[in-house]
């Protein structure tokens, strides 16, 4: 019988393990997870394959971690059903463990579509580090690559081939790139540098089959596009995006929506039975209400929450917005909550863009408050426009100086300041 | 712990801070050298805020609950469990710039390599700040801080 027991050991399972631990130092926690060494960062993927980062620098949490925390770590094991009657994981090899309370952090896994072709040797996705690890190996005989999606991901990884001397093609269905976290002006900004650098952007496309190699048809040599175009190539990133790995909790009682349902506390419908991360439907106090957002940050907090409430300490999450910082292909880039209202009737929209120096400001409000801010170079004090955004300040009288060059703490009313942060006026 | 606590009715908009601090994470600790012959200049950790008539200087609070800590992607940003300090190792970070969406001070800049993020240290090697050891009117103060 282990108290505690985590399935999957990335960002939420590593900040529920904290947490647990600030609150319980004896209770036995088992952490499983199917990868051999967890405690490293997704997003730094793209950083290991570029070359900028080595496996060590990779590791966000010492390879100590567990054993200081008195975890026993199950890695390279799977968790592969879930008895809620009898409270215990049955893993692979049917090995069970018990437990009182339960945290499912399975994360996300990338989605592939169906591709004719897609069997071929050379085709990847990109989320996990064997993913990484796998794609680096190839490097050395490619010389081109096709990146499926030009999110977050398919951008990182055209960043990290491109860093490595390929010639890559973006191959993005919807007409921007970034489109779901910036507004076409910024996205027009970004894929500006990126073709630059000379990759190839073709929006509103997508890869119809994927064919083989003249010399040999089992290996990757190029890809066809919707609109008929063969481009060839070497290797294949289907670089979508993720969806979240519920099917631990598949025909029990557990609710799931898309993700699995939380409430506040990250606890789902079942009592003692947690989720956080990118398997979790958790708030977003911009839209006011739960959906998934597979972002690294709020995995690390939904699963310290969980973690606190697991050991008997009450907490509430927060709540978190889309929330993305773009250090790719040089240009510094915030986007937080809405960038594109659907409905802009609704919203206002406040906008510095100043094209010759690369600036771009933007902030949406609706009834005079925050609720989407896009900052393209100049993003150092994102952090106070997002103060701002989370408190639901109107902001009525700051309007232009929310975009301003100068703007900063200092910018905001001293009985503002006073209100928003309390601790520093005592 | 001990933090840096700004006292705006007293600052005077002199930038004397920026200074200091710049020169304290210079690798002379030079004041001629470190503006004139490194390249590129030290990044001073605290910045001074103007919004006429207001003025003040601004450096990480080291936060009870550090949202950067949290935010971060690499474990570059650590709280010290026992002196409370919010830690950043420029080695781990690999200039994502995460932290500073999430810093509600906007106290985190970006160092000037531009590959890193730079915030205050607290001045490990000196007993006092620089920022607050040469701050010509009091408008800073290095004072236990209680939770």
């Amino acid at each position: 019988m282990s108290k505690y027991v985590i399935v999957g050991a990335s960002a939420a399972g590593i900040g529920a393990v904290e947490a647990i631990r600030e609150v319980d130092p004896k209770g036995t926690i088992t952490v499983i997870s199917d990868e051999q060494c967890p405690q490293y960062s997704r997003p730094m993927i793209s950083d290991l394959v570029s070359g900028k980062a080595d496996f060590g620098k990779m590791m966000c949490r010492e390879h100590e971690f567990w054993t200081e925390k008195s975890v026993q770590a199950l890695t390279g094991r799977t968790a592969v059903s879930l008895n809620l009657k009898d409270k215990y994981v049955e893993l692979d090899k049917g090995d069970r463990v018990d437990f009182e309370k339960l945290l499912v952090a399975t994360g996300g896994k990338p989605f592939v579509p169906k591709i004719e072709g897609s069997d071929k040797d050379g085709v990847f996705t990109f989320t996990t580090l064997s993913d990484a690890e796998s794609l680096a190996a190839k490097l050395e005989s490619a010389e081109s690559a096709v990146v499926i999606g030009a999110g977050l991901i398919g951008v990182s990884c055209t960043e990290a081939l491109v860093k490595r001397g390929l010639k890559v093609t973006m191959v993005e269905l919807q007409d921007k790139i970034l489109s779901l976290i910036l507004d076409p002006t910024a996205s027009e900004m970004v894929e500006n540098v990126i073709r630059k650098a000379g990759v190839t952007i073709a929006t509103g496309q997508t890869v119809k089959r994927i064919v083989g190699k003249p010399e040999n048809d089992k290996v990757v040599g190029g890809a066809v596009l919707t609109s008929g175009e063969q481009v060839p190539c070497d290797l294949v990133i289907i670089a979508i995006g993720v969806i979240p790995r519920t099917e631990l909790v598949a025909g029990t009682d557990v609710k799931t929506n898309r993700g699995i349902l939380v409430d506040k506390t990250m606890c789902t419908n079942v009592q003692g039975v947690y989720a956080s991360g990118d398997v979790a439907e958790a708030y977003d106090f911009v839209y006011g209400e739960n959906r998934l957002l597979p972002l690294w940050p709020l995995a690390q907090l939904e699963g310290k929450v969980a973690g606190y409430n697991m050991a008997g300490k009450k907490a509430d999450y927060p709540g978190g917005t889309a929330m993305s910082s773009l250090k790719y292909f040089g240009i510094p880039v915030i986007s937080i909550g809405i960038a594109n209202p659907k409905d802009p009737d609704q919203y206002e929209t406040i906008v510095n863009h100043e094209p010759e120096r690369s600036l771009y400001k933007k902030i949406v409000l609706k009834d005079n408050k925050i609720v989407g801010i896009t900052l393209v170079n100049d993003i150092e004090k994102a952090g106070v426009l997002f103060h701002l955004l989370k408190n639901g300040v109107n902001v009525k009288k700051l309007k232009q100086e929310l975009v301003a060059d100068d703007f900063c703490l200092a910018t905001l009313p001293r009985s503002l300041r006073r209100k928003l942060y309390p601790g520093e006026y005592k | 712990m001990k933090k840096i606590v700004v006292k705006e009715e007293h600052c005077i908009g002199c930038g004397l801070c920026e200074v200091y601090c710049t020169v304290q994470h210079s690798k002379s600790k030079d004041i001629i050298k470190a503006y004139n012959r490194e390249n590129p200049r030290p990044t001073s950790r605290v910045t001074l805020e103007v919004h006429k008539p207001v003025s003040f200087a601004i450096q990480c609070r080291h936060c009870e609950d550090a949202p950067c800590v949290t935010a971060c992607l690499s474990g570059a940003m650590k709280k010290d469990e026992e002196t409370g300090e919010v830690t950043h190792d420029p080695e781990k970070c690999i200039g994502c710039w995460t932290c500073i969406m999430v810093c509600p001070y906007g106290a985190i800049k970006k160092d000037s390599s531009g590959k890193v993020v730079s915030k205050c240290d607290l001045c490990a090697e000196l007993e006092v700040p620089a920022c607050v050891a040469n701050c010509p009117n009091g408008a800073l103060v290095y004072k236990e801080v209680k939770k």
